[in-house]
């Protein structure tokens, strides 16, 4: 197997069995010859610029990488790589992504899906998938919206949302995307802002550094049916203010003059207090543990004023695919490769002459 | 006394069958397997029909949790597991109760008595005793205390001391199978050598059912209740190396040949259902063939993951049930609009819905057809008999990495779980279906080499399989309408027209890639022809022995293809007078022979969770002839 000579420094035992690339990439070699056709002004523009510049760094061979999307509007994406990829059905992409990731570990496999694809119709796999760690990266745009069929509300919509199919306000309690992550024992969860680029390809590395199940969820803005969805976090003036950006064994400190810190409260919930206060919690994406990640998934905008970005959890444990391959390999080793016609009579038989 | 039995007189048969009956718990499929298992050792040809409720123990002693295996056995070829049982062995009231009714008067009975207490005569339904108050003056009954004399046994025999009552009483199936091997001159050191293996763990639950065992051989051997005992010779077959082997393990056994001689790795994805569980659990076990099974979060997921793979050069495979396979419509519309390989098993079982998900139907066929949305041609193969599973399964992935599409196989209960002799197949008699990868351009654009993932190959309309890792190759496919030939997303109505009728092509142009079909006609004269498909090849072959045996003309032909159909179908059909279709369905194939080819075919259906019955058909068979 060649090893990857890659030119940045990311890397980890299954990138490590997806050939090199045979020279420098650019973001050129990754666009396909596809016209994008999303509605102008729409996040997903960003989302593709950052992931096109983002895909050289991994110093792969860029055929051994595979796109697999679901339906929706952000599951075009694949179309404008010039990777791998296929566009298939509604919310199933992480299973089909699970096959082909257990079956090549030479290749690096990329699900994108929205709120709607992965939570709402495709709920079933991305829990089981994030609970396998199959070796798969996972993102998930969330725009709150369905936007592809123009504007019902999604899973991650908030209760009273006035939108085509609930015209006197919807009904359900909203997901917490990754809340649910954690719950289903994903290995690594982050969450960045389609706007932000310099974060976004931050937390994208740190999903290819990880081996294993990488879920990202990127808060999208659909300008058509759901705009200004995440002003809050994007606005300059605002932004530092109610945007907690986690950093693994830093202080959890935020605030346009780092004045608000996160701390335990007695009833084991999470609470903002001013910075200097005692006991402001630092934050170990590593633990074992996932109890304070998911603590802070509970910190929103709407119920804390604060909305936390970047690793809520990154932790290193075996892989199924990995776990599969060994048996396989096991098995031949110990067995040796099997011979069809001694499989064949194994068992009784007898001869007629 | 032995005087008496040492005169025993020995009844040469050319065939038997019998039946064991008890409850769920009773352990009565092992002891039947454990019956074939001697019988086949011994050279007859034979066919099982296991029969068990879908309830792992239904309340024990009640007719809801009787479970049955029948053996049909014989001195020359067989094609079915028999219509009625010239035996019955009954472990209680309930089975008793379940299954006199397909006891033909004059056929033996063994009851254990023991078992024809009060409570379990009320759980079986019985008002009277039927031991006792007439209701088996028509048969030949023999009345066995199998549970108090195995208990005595077990205790009796060396080895056994710490085996508690509850334990021994468990070996009672032993005796009673100890007792058919003597009656039926079984041999009997291969079930030694069985139980021995079998509790090796546990040696003195061996020593208990090997004393139960051969407890029950020397009572058959001491009392005077048996007059009589009978042989059946080995039967006369092709020569060659035989094992004894049942529908899901031979469609297993295909499915790593398909993948020794595609050259692909084997990738399972597949959610348990019942009847098809059983290939899973075969296949996990094939590591050292590469074969990588995923039991999935649910059957989607379990079909979605077969077809990542396949997209990724593995030869993706699928199991399922009925039930299944309408979860998994989506994803085949998918693989048909990919163009990708895709082997899709259907052990069929009765419906609609949950049904008799263990009993045996052919229901399935034009969900298979036609259950998913948009113009969506799938080929469909079939195997007639457990031993042909292995073929069909081979045919079946043939078919799928040849013309890059899903296949469907459609087995069923009775094949599934039903065994047969097996003759094994040589290394050099199975194709050669290795799969060749595109690795080059295959079109010259403005720009210079492209690769165009829906150029199809001029015979067979085959597109490309360029895998992931091939360098120059990056395409994107998916399940949005795709240009022909360059493959980019096109919603151009004439192109959409093109790629609809070249995808119906594709599948309609198999017909020249499969064999004709065959006409089986001894007499040449006949003037109706029966046409089956699938499992019931046995039971359609067997009528129509009988009744040319009676003088009368009926040719039989088979389909193992049913979609495409072979070229030759509509022309053999006109070639007949009338056309009968029997099938486990209300008229499935009949409702698309007749739209295909204007054949007013006729019916005959049953949909009772059972085989057909030889006698049965040749009825039918008779009447339409004389009509």
């Amino acid at each position: 197997m060649t090893v990857t000579t890659n030119h940045t420094g990311i890397s980890n035992r299954l990138l490590d069995l997806v050939p090199a690339a045979p020279a420098q990439q650019s973001r050129k070699d990754f666009t396909s010859d596809q016209e994008v056709r999303w509605c102008p002004g729409c996040g997903d523009y960003a989302i593709l610029a950052t992931v096109q510049g983002f895909l050289p760094e991994l110093g792969i061979a860029r055929e051994n990488i595979a796109f697999i999307s679901g339906i929706g509007c952000s599951s075009r994406f694949p179309y404008y790589l010039q990777t791998y990829g296929m566009h298939s059905i509604h919310g199933r992409a992480p299973a089909i992504a699970t096959g082909l990731a257990t079956s090549r570990p030479d290749l690096s496999v990329w699900v994108v899906t929205g709120d709607g694809d992965a939570l709402s119709i495709g709920g079933n796999h991305l829990l089981h998938a994030l609970r396998r760690n199959v070796n798969l990266k996972i993102l998930m745009f969330n725009n709150r919206i369905y936007g592809l069929t123009k504007g019902q509300y999604s899973p991650t919509s908030e209760v009273g949302k006035i939108t085509k199919s609930t015209p006197f306000g919807s009904l359900d309690r909203p997901y917490n995307p990754v809340s649910l992550a954690l719950g289903a024992e994903a290995t690594f969860v982050g969450r960045s802002i389609d706007s932000d680029r310099a974060h976004l390809t931050s937390v994208l590395r740190a999903a290819a550094e990880h081996p294993g199940t990488a879920f990202v969820e990127i808060f999208q803005n659909c300008n058509i049916f759901n705009d200004g969805a995440f002003d809050a976090l994007k606005d300059r003036s605002s932004r530092d203010d109610v945007t907690l950006k986690l950093a693994h064994g830093e202080p959890l400190v935020f605030g346009a003059e780092g004045d608000k810190a996160i701390r335990r409260a007695d009833d084991g919930s999470l609470e903002v207090v001013p910075a200097g206060s005692p006991g402001v919690l630092v934050h170990d994406a590593t633990a074992a543990d996932p109890s304070q990640s998911f603590a802070l998934s509970r910190l929103t905008g709407d119920t804390h004023g604060v909305t936390p970005i970047g690793i809520f959890r990154s932790v290193d444990v075996p892989t199924y695919d990995e776990a599969l391959n060994t048996q396989i390999s096991d098995a031949r080793e110990k067995q040796g490769a099997g011979d069809l016609m001694s499989m064949i009579s194994g068992g009784e038989t007898w001869t007629i002459d | 006394m032995s005087e008496q039995v040492r005169e025993r007189e020995t009844r040469r048969l050319d065939r038997v069958v019998v039946r064991f009956a008890g409850d769920s718990g009773d352990g009565m499929q092992l002891t039947g397997e454990q019956f074939t298992s001697e019988t086949a050792t011994f050279g007859n040809d034979l066919s099982t029909l296991p029969d068990f409720p879908a309830e792992i123990r239904a309340p024990a002693g009640t007719p809801a949790g009787v479970s049955g295996f029948q053996l049909h056995y014989s001195d020359h070829d067989i094609l079915t597991p028999g219509d009625a049982p010239d035996v019955l062995v009954a472990m209680n009231p309930a089975a008793l109760k379940a299954n006199l009714k397909d006891l033909p008067p004059g056929a033996s009975l063994i009851v254990n008595t023991d078992a024809f207490t009060g409570g379990n005569l009320k759980k079986a339904g019985y008002a009277t005793d039927p031991l006792t108050d007439g209701t088996l003056d028509p048969y030949m009954v023999h009345r066995v205390p199998l549970t108090s004399m195995t208990i005595n046994a077990v205790h009796a025999a060396e080895g056994t001391g710490s085996v508690n009552k509850k334990e021994a009483e468990r070996a009672k199936n032993m005796f009673a199978l100890g007792l058919m091997s003597w009656l039926y001159h079984r041999p009997t050191d291969g079930t030694v050598g069985f139980l021995e293996k079998k509790f090796a763990k546990r040696p003195e639950i061996a020593a208990a059912n090997v004393a139960a065992f051969r407890a029950g051989f020397n009572y058959g051997e001491t009392t005077e209740s048996f007059t009589v005992t009978y042989e059946v010779a080995p039967a006369r077959m092709k020569s060659g190396t035989y094992r004894r082997i049942t529908g899901n393990l031979a469609l297993s056994y295909g499915l790593v040949a398909a993948g020794e001689l595609t050259g692909l790795p084997l990738f399972l994805g597949s959610y348990p259902i019942t009847p098809a569980s059983d290939i899973l659990h075969e296949l996990s076990k094939h590591k050292r063939f590469g074969v990588r099974t995923f039991q999935a979060e649910d059957e989607i997921a379990g079909i979605g993951a077969a077809l990542g793979a396949s997209f990724g050069g593995s030869l993706g495979i699928t199991t399922t049930s009925g039930p299944g396979v309408a979860l998994k419509s989506e994803t085949i519309g998918l693989a048909v609009s990919l163009e990708l390989p895709l082997v899709i098993v259907d052990i069929q079982r009765g419906g609609p819905s949950t049904g008799l998900p263990t009993k045996t139907e052919q229901s399935d066929l034009l969900q298979a057809m036609f259950g998913r949305n948009g113009e969506a041609p799938v080929p469909i193969v079939a195997p007639r008999s457990p031993g042909d599973c292995f073929d069909a399964a081979i045919e079946a992935a043939r078919l799928a990495t040849k013309y890059r599409t899903p296949v469907f196989l459609l087995s069923d209960g009775y094949l599934a779980n039903g065994s047969e002799p097996w003759l094994l197949p040589r290394r050099e008699t199975l194709p050669d279906l290795k799969v060749t990868f595109t690795t080059e351009p295959n079109h010259t654009g403005p720009k210079g080499p492209e690769f165009w993932p829906y150029l199809r190959d001029p015979e067979t309309l085959a597109r490309p399989w360029a895998v992931p890792g091939t360098p120059g190759l990056e395409h994107r496919i998916g399940g949005i309408e795709k240009s022909d030939g360059q493959g980019n997303i096109s919603y151009d109505p004439a192109n959409h027209d093109r790629m609809v009728r070249l995808r119906a092509a594709k599948i309609a142009g198999i017909a020249n890639d499969i064999p004709p079909l065959e006409v089986e006609d001894p007499s040449g004269q006949a003037r109706v022809l029966v046409l089956g498909w699938g499992s019931t090849y046995g039971p359609i072959a067997a009528g129509c022995r009988r009744v040319r045996a009676k003088g009368l003309h009926v040719a039989q032909a088979h389909l193992r293809h049913l979609n495409p159909f072979p070229a030759n179908t509509g022309e053999i059909l006109r070639s007949y007078d009338k056309v009968l279709i029997p099938e486990m369905n209300l008229g499935q194939l009949r409702t698309l022979i007749r739209a295909e080819f204007l054949v007013d075919a006729i019916g005959y259906n049953q949909v009772r969770g059972l085989p057909f019955k030889a006698a049965e058909l040749a009825g039918v068979l008779e009447d339409v002839i004389n009509q």
